[in-house]
């Protein structure tokens, strides 16, 4: 039986929670109301909440000098494409490791999180030197199989836990029934694992999208995403608060949005299903 | 039950993953390894001389080394505590019925999708700039003098907008252990007089431990190489007042172009991390088991 719980005591908790949740969300607020305001109105002091005149002109700016949409299409191309690669590459592995696990099973998922635990920097050496003598800096296809390789296990990792979930039984009745391997993937796996594979791939673009290790050392300008497009803003740009405001909503918003969808796969993909 | 040929496709499956990952690993930590051996400097030609442990030397001995060093511990130690403490009173909080739950949930998350070069252009300009940011003017209305935050106290801002940005992870993860305590265990304490402390410390904090620890292990992998953060607000400095082991690696390496030094430097950093990395591996293989 549920306890229950007095109107008063929820009104307070209400409030207390409210308060703290909109002082969090507060950056991401203020960076959005600045976005619509005039250089001006942007360090008028006292600041100005909601009352200055709203304008759009930020934006166009933004795109009319810095060409926002080549690196936000480098971000989609980076992102999608390292994840769909990644899912490749991991579907078989994890479909395997799942429905015909050996005796080195155990120990080759434990190798592959491993590789996640070195530091990008312990290599940034050598990859460095790499991309740079087969032309690879600067390139979106550099940056996609980096990321690919590097999202690959937390990719094997999370289908593993969902493939794991689904009844080995079903499996074996189609294949008493004479459905083959492939029959059985295409039509009873398949199926199955489609809400597995999409939060896999929703999780795993949003990490790409905010990867701020290799895509601000491995790109200068053309193949920039949208992490190296922000930080040339460092200074003085940064100081045009406006426009540091729109062309931060618009790197941040599209990946905002999915983020909310994908809450719950977020804890369990990062913790490699250890808590669910 | 997995036949001869099932098991001979599984093996097939496996390997490109397998293969691919074991190039990834063992390619470039080889050639960092190898390098960290050889005076090597972009910026002068010639062959290069192998000079075994100089670099190693050359790095221990860097003014720059125990400063970073330094740094990055707290970074890590300052940001695990703000979040971790935080993230419990947060879970807790939000565990509690309240109006409007979804809502608070998704403001509270919202942080954890910021870009990290966009969290840390925001709070260094247009929140803790010392002219026209909003907390000089919170500070000037309230009559005090706007403090500087990142000249004055750089490694200490940069922990700030690192533990924004890891605050609603910790915070998630702890939410999603809370939730699933069984409510009946609870109100048995209850029943037998245990209060609202003891129910804490003794039921929901012992519940909490084993997340708390993945939080913990986890998010020390990520913060032992926080890098966009420094570029992007202090460039390390003043100094060295906030350059931590990565952001060291990185200027050796890219900017003084000292490749020896800086494959020294990124070796040390993998033995840091793998010392943390074997806690967090014994845990999750612990999982597996089950």
């Amino acid at each position: 039986m549920a306890r229950t719980v007095t109107t008063q005591r929820k009104v307070i908790v209400t409030a207390i929670a409210w308060t703290i949740a909109i002082a969090i969300f507060f950056p991401i607020l203020w960076t959005f109301l600045t976005s619509f305001k005039t250089e001006a109105d942007a360090i008028a002091t006292p600041p100005k909440f909601l009352f200055f005149d709203w304008t759009t002109e930020n934006y166009t700016t933004v795109q009319g000098r810095s060409n926002y949409f080549l690196h936000f299409w480098n971000s989609v191309i980076i992102s999608v494409g390292s994840t769909v690669a990644a899912l490749i590459i991991a579907i078989p592995a994890a479909w395997s490791m799942a429905f015909v696990p050996g005796k080195r099973t155990k120990d080759i998922l434990m190798w592959m999180l491993s590789t996640k635990m070195m530091p990008a920097v312990g290599v940034l050496v050598p990859i460095y030197l790499l991309f740079r003598d087969t032309g690879l800096l600067d390139t979106r296809i550099g940056l996609v199989i980096v990321l690919t390789l590097m999202n690959l296990p937390i990719v094997v990792w999370m289908l593993y836990t969902y493939f794991k979930e689904i009844p080995g039984e079903i499996l074996e009745a189609a294949r008493m029934d004479g459905a083959n391997l492939t029959r059985e993937i295409i039509y009873v796996l398949t199926p199955m694992a489609v809400p597995g594979i999409a939060s896999t791939l929703l999780l795993n673009i949003i990490l790409a999208w905010n990867e701020a290790f290799w895509t601000l050392n491995l790109t200068a300008s053309k193949s920039a995403p949208l992490t190296q497009f922000i930080a040339s803003y460092s200074s003085p740009e940064g100081l045009f608060y406006a426009k540091l405001s729109a062309a931060s909503m618009m790197a941040i918003a599209p990946i905002i949005v999915l983020g909310w969808f994908s809450q719950k796969q977020l804890v369990r993909g990062l913790t490699f299903g250890a808590v669910k | 039950m997995a036949t001869q040929a099932s098991r001979a496709a599984g093996r097939l499956m496996i390997s490109p993953a397998v293969i691919l990952l074991f190039l990834w690993m063992i390619v470039p930590l080889g050639m960092t390894i190898w390098f960290s051996f050889l005076r090597y400097n972009l910026l002068i030609p010639g062959d290069n001389p192998f000079v075994g442990i100089e670099n190693y030397q050359y790095f221990f001995t860097d003014p720059n080394f125990w400063p970073a060093l330094w740094n990055t511990l707290t970074l890590v130690l300052g940001v695990l505590a703000i979040t971790t403490i935080g993230g419990i009173l947060l879970a807790l909080l939000l565990d509690q019925p309240m109006f409007g739950q979804g809502i608070v949930r998704v403001l509270v998350i919202a942080p954890f999708f910021v870009m990290p070069t966009v969290s840390a252009l925001v709070w260094k300009n247009m929140f803790m700039n010392p002219v026209n940011g909003l907390f000089a003017w919170i500070a000037r209305t309230l009559g005090f003098a706007p403090f500087d935050f990142l000249s004055a106290a750089p490694l200490f801002s940069i922990i700030l907008i690192v533990a924004w940005q890891w605050l609603p992870f910790a915070t998630l993860i702890l939410l999603t252990a809370l939730q699933s305590l069984d409510s009946e265990q609870l109100e048995a304490a209850e029943m037998d007089g245990a209060g609202a402390v003891s129910r804490f410390f003794y039921i929901m904090l012992p519940h909490l431990a084993r997340a708390a620890t993945v939080v913990i292990l986890i998010q020390t992998i990520f913060l032992l190489s926080v890098f966009a953060e420094i570029l992007v607000t202090t460039n390390g400095g003043p100094g060295n007042a906030s350059t931590n082991l990565t952001y060291l690696v990185y200027s050796q390496s890219l900017l003084q172009y000292d490749v020896g030094l800086g494959s020294a430097g990124g070796i040390v950093a993998v033995i840091l991390a793998n010392i943390v990395a074997i806690f967090l591996m014994r845990m999750i293989g612990k999982n597996l088991e089950t």
